[in-house]
């Protein structure tokens, strides 16, 4: 016996239904959905296909809403920290920073030299190793199986290496206002030391097995043209922006730390297309080694805490502040705003992975199904970012 | 005509992709096979918290249940409950009367400073280490104990003081051992 | 009645068809094993290792795992289609196997037009990968049923091209003729006369069983498994198990026609076609876990602006050739 579905049955649910309104003929609708083996975490996009082409692309978000924001007003600055590295668990430290530089900005908090060379090593660190994983996953989307285990491999002694350090392996409360919560062990600079010639020596593999390779070209060259009037409305930045043409780094741009004094290249690509983004993100792993190789010869001895750094119910002198710092997915920036308690009044955070996903509806016009999965992966989202 | 020749020049890759997959087909795998062999680097990992045992008797804790850790923990797994002061038995509150008599100060039973409970639920537990830092008598510790495995959720409420007793009886039987 | 019973050939047919059936599973099972073990040591990592000696027993336990679990059909589904797909696509893959010569006499019916009932045969597998697109009542599997259409349509016809060519040179649409043409050694097999033909079939056969680079309509990060999304169990195993058998034939095919079948010296020709048998499944597998996905434009492409110029050209060359000499 056959069901009749009712109309609010067939269309699902609100967003479906909206879809469903200005729908053109002969089109498919098709949720590629919060369950999907290419879509990084739970992101739902609504298409309208028309066999296998995009008509329209509509990201619904939502599903990773875990109320960061909301959750900031309700503890102090000091346990609020840990939040900051489940934001985006791939790049951690870079999170941390921005927060912890928003709280320094709040309070006046110097950090000592050594502190600073100590968050550059182990956000570069972090970088790195967010972008092996993003190397890994992109190609898992486009369909080769081991490429992630070899970038995996790698990943495992900056893991180790950031273990030695921090105790966590993916999110790690690192950091502090005023500094950094541990100093680093004797081990850390020589296994540091030891690391970068290690993937130093990978790198030409890597290039060799995917880069070269022409199945993966053909499917990313002029997959994705992301012209730059495009990016700049809809605030892109990061690898993303990079890949059409412009120099925009935050390191550069609006200097924090002990970037000043390290000598690094942004690198640039101006082909707007995926393979463009894919080629900045392998230039950037060995631009952060360089930074790595200078911050570990340059680093002074000295404290890694500033004396005088907030304790648990410091409370914060009234004012607003922000701070912004690169994450490896773009710009990520914290907005606190402090009206003199012990509890933040409001912490805006500032994810480039939203910026860049909301380019993905006007981007995945009449492109493939199979392109729009190719650019889904080279914007690298990472959505618990993107929903905080 | 020269697209041509460009995409079958291109098609070497292929053959170089091949030859780096088939190179690494012959060498020895990269993995740890737990639980034949296992890391070497748990010292360094913040596992679940333990208390640490003071100087004089291993199985108290340092703690003087000050309940910093209680308030600073921002997932709300820690749970400290104080002793209660002791009841004091009837010749202890005669000679108390009598002290009190003389009009002498009165020494009166206080409780003991280490905790009567000290429940912490692992499962809400997110390893950021702000108890450890708050401290002030540096009684709490970060764990190896990566290995714990529960088949209830409920099992993930640990009893920091029974585990720490039985560390140390564990430990003082190696001793003995040894 | 007894009299076609009893009839010789009838009985060695029989026999035939259950041997086959017989090596199908058990040949599907090695698959299984090689094909794990050999992704794992690519990706610097054991595979399976647990269950038996280094993991040797692992197929057995994964053949009783999908065995005992649960059968049902998703909401909605056309039941007939969707129970349907997985029986045709399984079944129709056994006669396959009949004119393939593993060994001088292990034949199970010589044919003479034994290359035109594996092609035809071959084709079957397309109405079963629809039926199931199309009876699973998910989007998700119909546009997976419909790549696949699309997909072997196009490649059958190189595929059959570069047969002709060697049936030319051979003289004989059958396989056995084909290796007794040829000689034990390998300068005198026929992939020295025709290289062409056989990298166009080898890429063709790729295609046709849905392999690595051309595991579109089943592709795992785009189609969440495609056309058998929905089927688990038993159904998906049916599914695994023809596409390991369709992976056999063409290269027992490719063996036959052209590296030389069973001739080969000192040991007996069974073992030389099982070996030459498998280096080409490993040069399948290898394939697999090193390449990325092509995308669909352009895997049509490949086929209409390369694949079948060559394929043609191979054959014209050839048919001059042969008729001049």
């Amino acid at each position: 016996m056959k069901h009749i579905l009712s109309q609010e049955q067939i269309c699902g649910d609100f967003y479906s239904r909206r879809f469903e309104e200005n729908r053109e003929e002969e089109t498919l609708i098709l949720n590629m959905g919060p369950q999907h083996p290419s879509t990084h975490g739970v992101l739902r996009v609504i298409l309208s296909l028309d066999g296998e082409y995009i008509m329209r692309a509509e990201p619904v978000l939502g599903y990773l809403h875990r109320m960061h924001e909301a959750m900031a007003e309700h503890r102090t600055y000091l346990t609020y920290l840990p939040n900051m590295g489940r934001v985006d668990y791939l790049h951690a430290v870079a999170w941390n920073w921005a927060y912890v530089g928003a709280v320094e900005r709040l309070g006046g908090i110097e950090v000592p030299t050594r502190a600073e060379y100590i968050r550059v090593i182990t956000c570069e660190l972090n970088r790195i190793s967010s972008h092996l994983l993003w190397w890994g996953a992109y190609l898992l989307d486009l369909g080769a199986f081991t490429p992630i285990m070899y970038a995996f491999d790698d990943r495992e002694l900056i893991l180790d290496i950031l273990q030695s350090v921090s105790g966590s392996r993916l999110t790690y409360s690192f950091l502090r206002p005023g500094g950094v919560a541990f100093d680093l062990p004797d081990a850390f600079l020589e296994e540091v030391r030891a690391f970068i010639p290690h993937l130093r020596s990978r790198l030409p593999m890597y290039k060799a097995l995917v880069t070269d390779n022409t199945i993966m070209r053909h499917r990313c060259e002029q997959v994705g043209d992301l012209p730059l009037e495009m990016c700049q409305r809809y605030g892109a930045t990061g690898p993303v922006v990079r890949g059409s043409g412009m120099a925009y780094d935050v390191r550069k741009a609006e200097p924090y730390g002990v970037y000043p004094q390290l000598d690094f290249q942004i690198p640039v690509e101006s082909t707007c297309d995926a393979m463009g983004r894919y080629l900045v993100r392998m230039a950037e792993l060995e631009q952060s080694l360089r930074i790595l190789e200078q911050a570990v010869e340059a680093i002074p001895a000295g404290d890694c805490l500033v004396k005088g750094a907030p304790k648990p119910r410091w409370k914060a002198p009234a004012g607003e502040s922000y701070f912004a710092v690169e994450g490896a997915r773009g710009k990520i920036g914290v907005h606190l705003v402090s009206d003199g308690s012990a509890t933040p009044y409001r912490c805006k955070l500032r994810a480039p992975g939203f910026s860049n996903l909301s380019l993905f509806a006007e981007l995945a016009q009449g492109t493939l199904l199979s392109d729009a999965v190719s650019i889904l992966g080279s914007l690298d989202l990472v959505i618990p970012e993107i929903d905080r | 005509m020269k697209e041509y020749l460009k995409q079958i020049k291109n098609l070497w890759s292929l053959i170089v992709g091949l030859s780096i997959t088939g190179d690494n087909l012959f060498r020895r795998t990269v993995t740890v096979h737990y639980p034949r062999r296992q890391v070497d680097n748990l010292a360094s990992f913040r596992g679940p918290i333990e208390l640490l045992p003071s100087a004089k008797d291993p199985d108290i804790p340092k703690c003087i249940t000050c309940m910093m850790c209680m308030s600073t923990c921002p997932s709300g797994c820690i749970t400290v409950v104080k002793q209660k002061v002791p009841k004091a038995t009837p010749e202890e509150e005669q000679a108390m009367a009598e002290v009190e008599a003389r009009g002498e100060k009165v020494k009166k039973h206080t409780a003991p400073k280490n905790p009567a409970r000290f429940i912490y639920d692992f499962s809400l537990c997110s390893l950021c280490g702000l108890c450890v830092e708050v401290c002030p008598v540096n009684s709490i510790g970060f764990s190896s104990d990566v290995y714990m495995v529960v088949r209830q959720r409920s099992e993930l409420k640990l009893d920091l003081l029974a585990r720490l007793s039985a560390k140390t009886r564990t430990e003082g039987k190696m001793k003995e051992v040894a | 009645m007894l009299k076609i019973i009893l009839n010789p050939e009838f009985l060695h047919l029989i026999l035939a068809a259950v041997a086959v059936m017989a090596f199908v599973a058990a040949n599907g099972l090695v698959l299984v094993y090689m094909e794990r073990k050999i992704a794992g040591h690519i990706q610097r990592r054991p595979g399976p290792y647990e269950v038996g000696w280094h993991g040797i027993l692992q197929p057995i336990v994964d053949a009783g795992k999908l065995i005992g679990k649960q059968l049902f059909t998703p909401d909605g589904a056309d039941g007939l289609l969707y129970w349907l797909a997985p029986i045709v696509s399984f079944v129709w893959v056994l006669p396959l196997f009949i004119p393939i010569p593993f060994g001088p006499k292990l034949i199970a019916y010589n044919m003479d037009l034994g290359i035109v009932l594996i092609l035809a045969f071959a084709g079957v597998n397309l109405l079963a990968l629809c039926m199931a697109g199309w009876g699973s009542n998910n989007k998700w599997s119909l546009l997976g049923a419909a790549r696949a259409v699309a997909q072997s349509v196009a490649y059958e016809i190189p595929l059959l091209l570069s047969i002709v060519a060697v049936a030319f040179t051979s003289g004989s649409l059958s396989l056995g003729t084909a290796v007794q043409q040829q000689g034990g050694w390998p300068w005198q097999w026929n992939i020295m006369v025709q290289p062409l033909a056989f990298l166009i079939y080898f890429i063709c056969a790729l295609a046709e069983t849905n392999r690595a680079p051309f595991d579109l309509p089943e592709a795992e990060s785009e189609l969440t498994a495609g056309f058998h999304t929905e089927y688990s169990g038993m159904t998906f195993g049916l599914f695994f198990l023809a596409e390991y058998a369709n992976m056999i034939v063409v290269c027992a095919v490719a063996t036959a026609l052209f590296l030389g079948g069973w001739q080969g010296p000192v040991f007996p020709g069974v073992w030389w076609f099982l070996a030459k048998m498998y280096i080409l499944l490993f040069i399948m597998i290898w394939l697999r876990w090193t390449y990325p996905r092509v995308r669909f434009d352009q895997l049509l492409n490949i086929n209409w602006k390369w694949l079948l110029p060559l394929s043609l050209a191979n054959l014209v060359m050839t048919a001059l050739l042969t008729k001049l000499f």
